[in-house]
Formats: C-alpha cells, sequence, structure tokens
C-alpha cells in the first residue's frame, strides 16, 4: 500500500509538470484507441480523471479501496461504462490507466532513488486500477447483455389480430421454456381480450425443431383448446416436416399447414367466412 | 458400425452447463453441417439431433461437453460429434432406445429420435460413470 509519505511524493511528481504528462497521456491513448473517440472528450475525461488522481494521493489516499479514491473510482467506473456501450475492448479499456505509466517512465531518468519508489508503487496501484476498469466494463457488458436478452423475449413474441376472430404469433429463433411460457400467457391473453375463436402459430422463423420444442408447441395449443380455441401451425417447411417424421413427432388431429395463407384459408374457413373473387374479374 | 470415427482437421469442444449452451452447439454443429457441403434437409436433421443430444447430456448426464468435427471415410465427408457426461449412466439401453419412454418428463423421442436423424449412432454407458453419444451425417 502507499503511504503517506510516498503519497505526498506521488503527488508532487504528478502536479510537477502535471499539463505535460497529462497531456502526453491524452496522447497516447487517443493513439491505442486509433482517433475512435474525439480528442476534445478524450481530453476532459482523462484531465478529470488525472486531477482527481493526484488529488486523491495529496491527501493522503492509500489502496484502490481506499475512501479517498472513491472520486478516482467514480470517474474510472464511468469511463468503463462509456468504453463498454462504445463497444470497445475491455483491453482498449485498461490502456487509458495504463498509459499513464509509460508516460511517466522518461521522467524517472533524472529523478532520485526515492522517486523511483514512489514509482514503483503508483505502477502498483494503477495496476490495481486498470483491474477495477475491467471489473466495471465487464460488469457494464453484463447489464447490457442481460437488458438485451429481456428485450429479445418481448420483442420476438408479438400476437397480432390478422382478421376478425383470427390471431397469429410469429415465431422466431429459439424456442426454450421460458420464452414458450412467454408466447403461452401472450397467446391466451389475446384470444380472450380479442374474443378470437381461430389462432395461428407460424414457425418459419424457428431454426429446428426438436422435441422440446414440439412438446412446448403441444402444450400451447392444448391450453388455447381449454379456452375454446382452435390452433393452425403453419409455415412447416420441407426440411422441417421431415425431421418431425424422422424423430417421430405426433401432431395426431392439430392442423398443419406449409405457408401462414393456407392456415389463414383454413381458420376463415372456420370461422364461417370464405375469400371469393369477384364474379367477372380474375385473379 | 465401426467404432468411434476420430476426426480430422481437429475437434471443437465446447461445455454443455447450461441452456444457452444447447443453442451454442446447435450453432456449431450448422456451422460444421455447411461446411461438409450437406444438404438443407441433412443439416435440419443433423441439428436437430445435437439438439436432442445435448439436451440429454445436459437434463439426464447432468451437464458435460461436445466434440465435433469433420470425418472422412472412402473418399466422403461427413460431420461426427460426441456427446460426453459423467453423470448417472443408462441401466437399460434397450428401453432407452425405445420410442414414447421417458425417465424425465419430455416425450420420449430424443434418444431414438437423433438415432434415426444420423447415419451413424454409437452409444456408450457405464452406470455410475457417465455416456458418451458419438453421432456422424455422412455428406450425399
Amino acid at each position: 500500500m502507499v503511504g503517506p509519505d510516498f503519497s505526498e511524493r506521488l503527488a508532487n511528481l504528478l502536479s510537477a509538470d502535471g499539463g505535460r504528462l497529462a497531456e502526453a497521456w491524452v496522447e497516447r491513448v487517443s493513439t491505442s484507441l486509433r482517433n475512435r473517440m474525439s480528442t476534445v472528450e478524450l481530453d476532459r475525461e482523462l484531465r478529470e480523471l488525472y486531477d482527481a488522481l493526484v488529488e486523491a494521493l495529496r491527501r493522503g489516499a492509500g489502496g484502490v479501496h481506499d475512501e479517498n479514491f472513491s472520486e478516482v473510482r467514480a470517474l474510472l467506473t464511468e469511463i468503463s461504462r462509456n468504453r463498454a456501450r462504445q463497444g470497445f475492448t475491455p483491453g482498449e479499456t485498461a490502456v487509458s490507466v495504463f498509459a499513464l505509466k509509460e508516460v511517466l517512465e522518461p521522467g524517472l531518468t533524472s529523478g532520485s532513488s526515492a522517486d523511483i519508489g514512489a514509482y514503483l508503487r503508483l505502477s502498483r496501484l494503477l495496476d490495481e486500477f486498470g483491474l477495477f476498469t475491467m471489473e466495471a466494463y465487464s460488469q457494464t457488458r453484463e447489464e447490457i447483455i442481460s437488458a438485451q436478452a429481456e428485450q429479445l423475449l418481448e420483442l420476438s413474441t408479438p400476437v397480432v389480430k390478422i382478421w376478425d376472430g383470427v390471431i397469429a404469433v410469429p415465431l422466431v429463433g429459439t424456442l426454450d421454456s421460458a420464452r414458450t411460457q412467454v408466447v403461452m400467457e401472450k397467446l391466451l391473453q389475446a384470444l380472450v381480450d380479442t374474443g378470437s375463436e381461430q389462432a395461428i402459430i407460424d414457425i418459419t422463423g424457428v431454426p429446428a425443431v426438436d422435441t422440446q420444442v414440439a412438446q412446448h408447441l403441444l402444450k400451447t395449443i392444448v391450453a388455447a383448446r381449454l379456452m375454446g380455441a382452435e390452433c393452425t401451425v403453419s409455415g412447416i417447411r420441407p426440411q422441417i416436416a421431415q425431421t418431425i417424421v424422422a424423430l417421430g413427432i405426433e401432431f395426431g388431429d392439430i392442423v398443419t399447414k406449409a405457408s401462414l395463407a393456407d392456415a389463414l384459408r383454413h381458420a376463415l374457413g372456420r370461422t364461417g367466412a370464405s375469400v371469393v373473387a369477384k364474379a367477372g374479374e380474375r385473379r | 458400425m465401426t467404432g468411434t470415427l476420430v476426426p480430422e482437421g481437429g475437434t471443437t469442444r465446447q461445455p454443455i452447463e447450461r441452456n444457452d449452451d444447447v443453442v451454442r452447439v446447435r450453432h456449431l454443429v450448422r456451422a460444421l453441417a455447411l461446411q461438409c457441403r450437406l444438404s438443407l434437409v441433412d443439416q435440419t436433421k443433423l441439428v436437430t439431433a445435437a439438439s436432442e443430444l445435448a439436451r440429454n447430456t445436459l437434463v439426464y448426464g447432468g451437464g458435460g461437453s461436445v466434440s465435433a468435427g469433420l470425418v472422412t471415410r472412402g473418399g466422403r465427408t461427413g460431420v461426427a460429434a460426441s456427446f460426453e457426461d459423467s453423470g448417472p449412466g443408462i441401466p437399460d439401453i434397450d428401453l432407452a432406445l425405445t420410442d414414447g419412454w421417458t425417465s424425465g418428463g419430455g416425450l420420449g423421442l430424443g434418444l431414438s429420435g437423433a438415432r434415426r436423424l444420423v447415419d451413424e449412432f454409437h452409444l456408450e454407458t457405464e452406470v455410475g460413470r457417465g455416456t458418451t453419444v458419438s453421432v456422424v451425417k455422412w455428406a450425399r
């Protein structure tokens, strides 16, 4: 840990030529990020961090989790979050911290042994701050990923009314237990809300139908039947049909159709409506 | 059926520890199937079989791993995948391969269905030790 004496020395070391050092730091980081960030923004970020670091050292901060470093940590967290959102790699994020070490190195040749000792302490401190940014970065990434997963769950399961008494659920992507639950709930609720008696589940966007997907589908259909609605499964492509046959899955008396159009025609027929071409007009 | 084929040109190994991993296995196998130029029907069959076996590894084997790669024999190329777990094993293989029989809550078609979806199917199991299922799908 950095003792009070070293902190003082470090603060002096950093503030003696502060303006030039900070400038060199900004330049180095800017190069490592290959100018994907505006220099003005980077300059503001790093100078703020630099000042906070000097200030904390002057107040005699010890380890990374020292009370006096709270502002530095807050700034680093913010920088890491921004980097994660802007799509920088974790390495590019941590380099912002490590680059300060390189900037300080040239000044050491003329420094006293005490300065070198102080530099080594600072170096260790910066390593810890580097790790801190990595943690903040990955935490932000995880937050982004789980938020996206949640959004996907919502996005990918719209229930649409396509005719009076007919609703459709176009399924896209992988059907796991969590998503099937959402689909089932939405479908059953939509049946009540719209007063529909026909539901079409379109699986054109489902890449593979395995036994779990089939089981989830069957359960949803049985639940809809209990509510007095009839379900049609559409979008069964040739390769899916052959796979289902080979797997040995029985769809029983559930109506299945190749396309959504066929399913709609079937559903309309069941509701008593029919599609008729106008007399004298060719389709 | 000959013994387990050793894929040439390297295998990719992936863990099967969570539900998401089943999706990753499907992606891996689909990528290999494309590389091997399997027809669309065969791609779908293989990916579905991989999905079943990966889920078995996860649900009944308590997690494990998959190794997959391309294989050649007699001028033909194919995709081989091996699913390994160190779970409880299968006490009665014939029963496990019977359509409609399940020890869990599934449809009971996963293992038997997967066998019908691939060209070669090899099952090794020992009670208390674990189960390894190796499959190959050849390009036509």
